[in-house]
């Protein structure tokens, strides 16, 4: 087995959360930082500011002017980039590994000390703008899923794309990046991750002399309160037309907890359920819907389960030809009635536990993805421990807990229905 | 065993190893993590599709892993998933690749199921229509996709009259009429000894890997039975064409002749391309149309070579009424590469990127063995690895000038556009 050392874990005096992963295999170092913000908390009006600011903190500061930062990166043969998630932001360089403090030296400045001046803040915007356009405007699949979110969600900000909606980017201001940034880049609310060829002495050392001089900024670290949503009894359901669209789609996606709001194994469960319903070409929907009747070409479902609050559980099929999108959506219903009547068989829940847990070994072949693991779990609420010991909980999920989840959530009044088709001409 | 695998290293622990009919396999043998990651390939993938049958060789590779042997499709799936084993094929322009990946405790069951797909696929013809209506749904969905209407017309006029002009994917009509007759022919024909390529990184011994790769492929024809496929050029230089699509922003592809891997100028323009537009965030391209003008979220250029084409294409997504100075920006940085070259600075600044970033393609398993493969194709030698950053360090400026005129002056691109642009 692994004979690298365990994960180590700790903080510095000002607050940043720092998560070393060793990864002895190539002289290699994955550097991230987390904030523990996202689009979900985007101001009321404000939609798309948490994206926006990810591209502008690639502006400079006064110590790395404009272009400077990604001139470093590139210099000392590093590939970067950053993302924005609901509930997190999360910048990354690659690098070898002796340039890793040159890396926490950058990030460490960019954390307080962005300048944003000049035209490049308007001109960025047209490229969100533009990027907007690319992933949605342009994109049939992509609005109905926009729309399907905002009617899922009737209160929470997951209804809201993290891109933000269109009329709102184009009215974001210098000084609406300005009062996100003061508000949430501060070390107490940042979390370090380091995997590769380190030794978690060296990155304590090379940390405290970077990020530690970043003051320990005045108050509380920003809290994240949501409001929650309410109880919804109606199910519904929305559809898209379009010309070009060639091939129709359904999808539904229901309102379930998410590991960080979950009971008991419950988030554990849901993956298992996520992994037997349509996790695979052995899953209940495929063979229903795809192997054994000709209803589907494709079926599938999926778990999101790392959200702060309320999570997703996702089941989507492409009907075949000929096939309505409402009889596709009945060989679904049928598949999951009997999910809520009858327990897995033993067999197949072995078969799904193997699948899930060997991710968790495969994974450890890529120190990248593993320090995206750790990220997304330490900003949603969960801890060091929750990835270790995942194994073990997949492990300990019963035949019954699947039953009683798949009772509990896959019900009416829990789900939105999508419909993609295209339109008469 | 505690060893780092350095870069560096990894052609020193990449040995050559050969399978008692011959095969040779490159093989990094390492026990940090409990896996053990292969990727093979058998050259001759979809340029080898015949008239009439665009979509044979995806066909015939996405139907590998529905049955084989004893198993049907399903108990088949069902054997891989008990022990996590995954399994993959998949065609591509040239080649048709297969991946395999497993926990070491299971290696000889994946190997067994490996030995099985390669060997004795049922191709059932439940199974082929699956995949058939699988391809023809993801066509489908293609066709409102501006990147793959834009991309497939691209191909179509660039390389008319030959086998790479069609999709690799297929074409809807060419796969409804495929039988399993075919499928079945075109799987004997492509898999021969001869054209196999194999890496493997991971927890397993030499011996145990030779005897496992002889059990799953030892037993294939000696040679495959390829149909000769002609060099290509670019065509339709100057032409500039439109494929309507009621959507707000356009996607824009060019293309012009490239330059051949194997020619000694290769690395030279690949450290010119990287100037021009291969390097993201730092690139020319980037910097006149997204950093300074806010034109697009995304430009890009590459050198794109197939076995029988050089190519050098360059893209981006622009707002439709931005698209003619979007364009023009671009080929006015195309003309200032041929006039001028890239500066001392710049060639400075790529040699550092691209030397200092070699490593990372180097830090799983996966990527080790996909970097392998490519070497062994394209016939660089097991010990590229360690010369490839010298090669780099070699470029002068005078060669990338040359190079950068011979690519780019006074040459016309063909230009695609999928979406409404304005004033083109």
């Amino acid at each position: 087995m692994r004979t690298d050392a365990a994960v180590d874990h700790f903080h510095l005096d000002n607050g940043l959360e720092v998560v070393v992963i060793p990864d002895r295999r190539a002289p290699v170092v994955t550097h991230m930082v987390y904030f523990r913000n996202g689009a979900a908390d985007d101001p009321a009006g404000k939609s798309g500011i948490a994206h926006f600011l990810e591209h502008l903190m690639f502006k400079g500061t006064e110590r790395n002017p404009k272009g400077a930062f990604s001139e470093t990166v590139a210099r000392l043969g590093g590939q970067e980039n950053a993302f924005t998630s609901y509930d997190y932001t999360a910048y990354f360089q690659r690098v070898a590994k002796e340039h890793l403090g040159a890396m926490m030296a950058l990030e460490a400045d960019r954390m307080t000390g962005l300048v944003l001046e000049g035209p490049e803040v308007l001109s960025e915007r047209d490229v969100v703008i533009e990027e907007r356009k690319m992933r949605t405007d342009s994109d049939p699949s992509a609005q109905l899923q926009e729309s399907l979110l905002a009617t899922l969600y009737v209160h929470h900000p997951y209804g809201t794309p993290v891109i933000g909606w269109g009329h709102e980017i184009e009215d974001l201001q210098r000084e609406d990046a300005l009062a996100y940034y003061r508000r949430f880049y501060r070390p107490d609310n940042a979390i370090l991750i380091v995997a590769g060829d380190v030794e978690s002495g060296e990155v304590r050392r090379l940390a405290e002399e970077t990020y530690g001089r970043v003051p320990k900024p005045e108050g509380p670290a920003p809290a994240r309160r949501r409001v929650r949503e309410p109880e919804i009894r109606a199910t519904r359901q929305v559809r898209l037309s379009d010309a070009k669209v060639e091939q129709p789609v359904t999808q539904r996606a229901y309102l379930v907890p998410a590991h960080a709001t979950a009971e008991g194994n419950e988030a554990f469960a849901l993956e298992l359920l996520a992994q037997i319903l349509g996790g695979s070409q052995t899953s209940r929907l495929y063979r229903a819907l795809v192997l054994d009747g000709s209803t589907a070409v494709n079926a599938g479902s999926w778990y999101w389960n790392d959200a702060l609050d309320i999570g997703q559980f996702g089941v989507y099929a492409v009907p075949a030809e000929d096939v309505s999108l409402d009889a596709v959506d009945g060989a679904i219903d049928a598949v999951i009635a009997t999910l809520r009547e009858t327990e897995v068989s033993a067999t197949e829940l072995e078969r799904a536990k193997t699948r899930l847990i060997a991710d968790m070994i495969y994974a450890q072949d890529n120190q990248a993805h593993l320090a995206r693991i750790y990220g997304a779990t330490l900003t949603t609420g969960g801890s060091v421990r929750d990835v270790t010991e995942w194994p073990e909980r997949i492990r300990a999920v019963t035949a019954a807990e699947i039953l009683d989840v798949a009772k509990r959530y896959l019900q009416p009044g829990r789900f939105v229905v999508g419909h993609l088709l295209k339109a008469a001409a | 065993m505690n060893a780092p695998l350095s870069h560096a290293r990894t052609t020193s622990r990449a040995r050559a190893l050969v399978s008692p009919s011959g095969i040779e396999i490159w093989h990094v043998e390492d026990y940090t993590v409990p896996l053990v990651s292969m990727e093979f390939a058998f050259i001759g993938g979809a340029a080898q599709d015949p008239e009439g049958m665009a979509g044979l060789a995806n066909l015939m590779a996405g139907t590998l892993d529905e049955g084989a042997g004893p198993h049907d499709a399903s108990a088949f799936q069902e054997r891989l998933e008990e022990k996590a084993i995954e399994l993959s094929f998949d065609a591509s322009r040239d080649r048709v690749d297969g991946s395999l990946r497993t926990l070491s405790e299971h290696v000889e069951a994946a190997f067994g199921l490996l030995a099985l797909a390669v060997n004795q696929p049922r191709f059932d013809q439940a199974a082929i229509d699956r995949v058939r209506s699988q391809i023809i749904s993801g066509l489908r969905r293609e066709e409102s996709d501006p990147g793959a209407r834009a991309r497939d017309r691209l191909n179509a006029l660039a390389f008319e009259g030959h086998s790479y002009a069609r999709p690799a994917d297929g074409r809807i009509p060419e796969l409804q009429a495929i039988t399993r007759k075919d499928v079945v022919a075109q799987h004997q024909a492509l898999f021969g000894r001869d054209s196999l390529h194999i890496a493997v990184v991971g927890a397993i011994s030499p011996e145990q890997l030779t005897t496992l790769v002889e059990k799953a492929f030892g037993s294939l024809p000696a040679r495959a039975h390829l149909a000769a496929i002609p060099d290509v050029g670019v065509g339709h230089a100057g032409h500039r064409e439109i494929v309507p699509l009621d959507i707000p922003q356009s996607t824009l592809y060019l293309a012009m002749p490239g330059i051949a891997r194997k020619d000694p100028d290769f690395v030279a323009a690949l450290l010119v391309n990287h100037i021009l537009g291969g390097g993201s965030f730092t690139s020319r391209l980037w910097m006149e149309v997204r950093e300074k003008r806010g034109l697009a979220y995304s430009v890009w250029s590459s050198l794109a070579n197939r076995h029988h084409a050089e190519t050098f294409i360059a893209g981006t997504a622009t707002s439709n009424e931005r698209v003619a100075e979007s364009l023009s920006i671009m080929l006015a940085e195309i003309a200032r590469m041929a006039e001028a070259g890239p500066t001392e600075e710049e060639m400075a600044r790529t040699k550092d990127f691209l030397i200092g970033s070699y490593a990372l393609r180097f830090d799983t398993s996966r990527k080790i063995a996909n970097q392998l493969l490519e070497i062994a194709i394209e016939k660089l030698g097991i010990d590229y690895i360690d010369r490839r950053n010298d090669e780099v360090a070699a470029v002068t400026l005078p060669q990338m000038q040359a190079v950068a005129r011979r690519l780019f002056a006074g040459r016309e691109p063909l230009v695609v556009v999928a979406g409404q642009p304005k004033g083109l």
